[in-house]
């Protein structure tokens, strides 16, 4: 850059109230554009951290997820003791069948939202080490006990530690809380198993989830289940189904796009309604450039800078007012599970670097055309 | 035997306004050697400006012919002309024309950023030049922070920054007061008569008393050049 950067840092300042108007309009825009990614970012890091390697899930074929997803009991030692399935300390299979179910419980906002609860065994707990214990204790067998996310307690009436709530046909009490990482269990309470197809009258699975003993034996182990017929299950990757899940964000991330879209064209004619006051104010400083010898493309590239920098500003202060948002919970509806999904808003250094490329994108969009119109002016015409 | 710098012959300039056309410049004959000292007067648009801005290539005549420094400089793009400018000619506005938001060094050093001097070798000539106009305890100064003589200085050095072959001075007292107008003249005139530097300058103006400092005055009137014009009442 020939033309010095503090001659536009000066100019902006000498300018402050129409740059602010500009950075401001600039960083509202991208304030949305990153809350919106750290939504996004936030939502898909709940399904996409769920799952351990080498643990497979296994639910009816033709079924997307656990919820639409319902096999016979009898099916679950065929799965147990297929070759390859890793086994505990106690020699045992490390496999567990689960019973999920939807309820709808009310918000400590008075709004009714459904929720996941999950019939399993206190004995499959090894194969969801993401679950900590932080309250209370695990549900016993044979009794209405639940133990619900700590997330969830917060959010919903009657789910902390000691409350009972009343779902089916009974009464169940909250013996425990726990804490799942910021992953999918966050957004599930847990319950026995038989006790949930007891108060449900359906005694069946809806999934099973197994470790097997290695990456070979996972792969095997989906063969088998997908080439008995007899069975009609099917065996899918833990990770992969928790991944896959990560569609529920697509609505959301393309209205996130599209709303940005629309304010970034917004903030550009804020930044070129400025960026033109800025040339048409500064038409003699240009001459006395062009006359000293200052080309073109320097008087171009030190406007363009100009606005850089006021785009770069922006971006700052987007992110910056987006920031507080970070770690900050609030839930969606999972369009798979038809149940509420919680999640935390996640900002990372990589949101906030496209925010400052999107930023310094509508600065430059807004700024080109001025900065042309101050190169492209004929000096004898500026010098009169 | 001084070298010829400007040379000029039947050089006119016209301008269309509402489909009239009218004739700045009529047939200009003028030649500037190094080391000349010239005032142009005349009413005002009598194209004294444009005379100078045509010097400059930063305006291109109608007809004639036009050589500075044995170039054509008519023929060359815009880009040419920039790079040319900058190592020829060193411009002193009416209004002074410095860069509000830069200091008086930044403003001096302007004209240095388009050379291959490091940074430490501009901060030498600039300080050189600032300490020549008497302005070296103002270097941190903002424009606002000067008056005018001051500013107008200011300007000076940055014409002369560069070494330019000649100074095209346009009404560099018209905005200043009988002092600070003496002031700058006398700085102009040195940088003419000091062996050291021996500028040519070329000086547009309507005070007599700033043409006095040069060594050969021209009068414009109707785009007509007269070399030894009837003194004004």
């Amino acid at each position: 850059m020939k033309i010095p950067i503090r001659y536009n840092l000066g100019s902006l300042w000498a300018r402050r109230t129409s740059t602010l108007m500009a950075v401001l309009g600039i960083g509202f825009t991208v304030a949305i554009l990153v809350t919106m990614m750290a939504l996004v970012q936030g939502l898909d890091s709940t399904f996409v951290e769920t799952g351990q390697e080498n643990q497979l899930i296994v639910i009816r074929q033709g079924s997307q997820n656990e919820v639409n997803s319902y096999f016979s009991r009898e099916l679950f030692p065929t799965v147990k003791f297929l070759p390859g399935v890793a086994k505990g300390q106690d020699g045992e299979p490390l496999i567990v069948g689960d019973n999920v179910v939807i309820i709808n419980h009310e918000r400590l906002d008075g709004h009714a939202s459904n929720l996941m609860v999950r019939g399993t065994s206190v004995s499959g707990l090894a194969l969801r080490p993401e679950a900590k214990l932080v309250q209370g204790r695990w549900f016993n067998r044979g009794l209405r006990e639940i133990c619900a996310s700590q997330s969830l307690s917060k959010r919903f009436r009657n789910l902390a530690l000691g409350d009972t709530i009343h779902f089916a046909r009974s009464d169940w009490k909250v013996v425990g809380v726990f804490e799942a990482g910021g992953t999918a269990y966050d957004s599930e309470v847990w319950a026995d198993y038989e006790e949930i197809c007891q108060d449900w009258d359906r005694p069946s699975y809806s999934s099973v989830l197994l470790r097997a003993e290695n990456a070979a034996a996972a792969q095997d182990i989906r063969k088998r289940i997908a080439d008995d017929r007899r069975i009609n299950l099917q065996a899918v990757s833990q990770k992969k189904y928790y991944a896959d899940q990560t569609n529920t964000s697509v609505g959301i991330k393309a209205l996130g796009y599209f709303i940005a879209v629309i304010l970034g064209v917004g903030a550009s004619f804020a930044a070129m309604n400025m960026m033109y006051g800025a040339v048409m104010t500064r038409s003699k400083e240009v001459a006395t450039l062009r006359a000293i010898g200052f080309r073109k493309r320097n008087i171009l590239g030190s406007f363009m800078m100009e606005s850089v920098i006021l785009g770069l500003a922006g971006g700052i202060l987007g992110c910056l007012m987006a920031l507080p948002l970070h770690g900050i919970s609030s839930a969606t509806a999972n369009f798979q599970t038809f149940s509420e999904v919680l999640f935390n808003f996640r900002i990372t250094p990589a949101i906030m670097m496209r925010g400052l490329l999107y930023s310094a994108l509508v600065a430059v969009l807004g700024g080109y055309l001025p900065a042309r119109r101050a190169a492209r002016a004929k000096l004898i015409d500026i010098m009169r | 035997m001084s070298e010829l710098l400007i040379e000029m012959k039947g050089l006119t300039r016209k301008f269309k306004r509402d489909s009239v056309e009218i004739s700045v410049l009529r047939g200009i004959d003028l030649q500037i050697s190094e080391g000349d000292f010239i005032s142009l007067m005349g009413p005002s648009g009598s194209g004294k400006s444009t005379l100078l801005n045509i010097i400059a290539g930063i305006d291109r005549p109608s007809g004639g012919e036009l050589r500075v420094l044995d170039a054509d400089i008519l023929s060359m793009s815009e880009d040419q002309l920039a790079t040319w400018r900058n190592r020829h000619v060193g411009f002193v506005f009416q209004h002074f024309n410095l860069i509000p938001v830069l200091t008086a060094f930044g403003n001096v050093e302007l004209p240095l950023l388009l050379t291959h001097l490091s940074r430490k070798e501009r901060r030498e000539h600039v300080l050189k030049a600032l300490e020549l106009v008497g302005l070296s305890d103002r270097a941190d100064h903002y424009p606002r922070q000067l008056s005018g003589g001051q500013e107008q200085r200011v300007a000076i050095a940055r014409a002369i920054i560069t070494d330019p072959t000649f100074i095209l001075a346009d009404e560099p007292t018209g905005d200043l007061d009988a002092e600070s107008a003496e002031e700058v003249m006398k700085v102009l005139a040195g940088l003419n008569k000091d062996e050291h530097f021996r500028k040519t300058i070329i000086l547009v103006t309507h005070d007599p008393r700033a043409a006095a400092f040069a060594t050969t005055r021209f009068y414009l009137d109707k785009g007509v050049l007269v070399e030894h014009p009837r003194v004004p009442a």
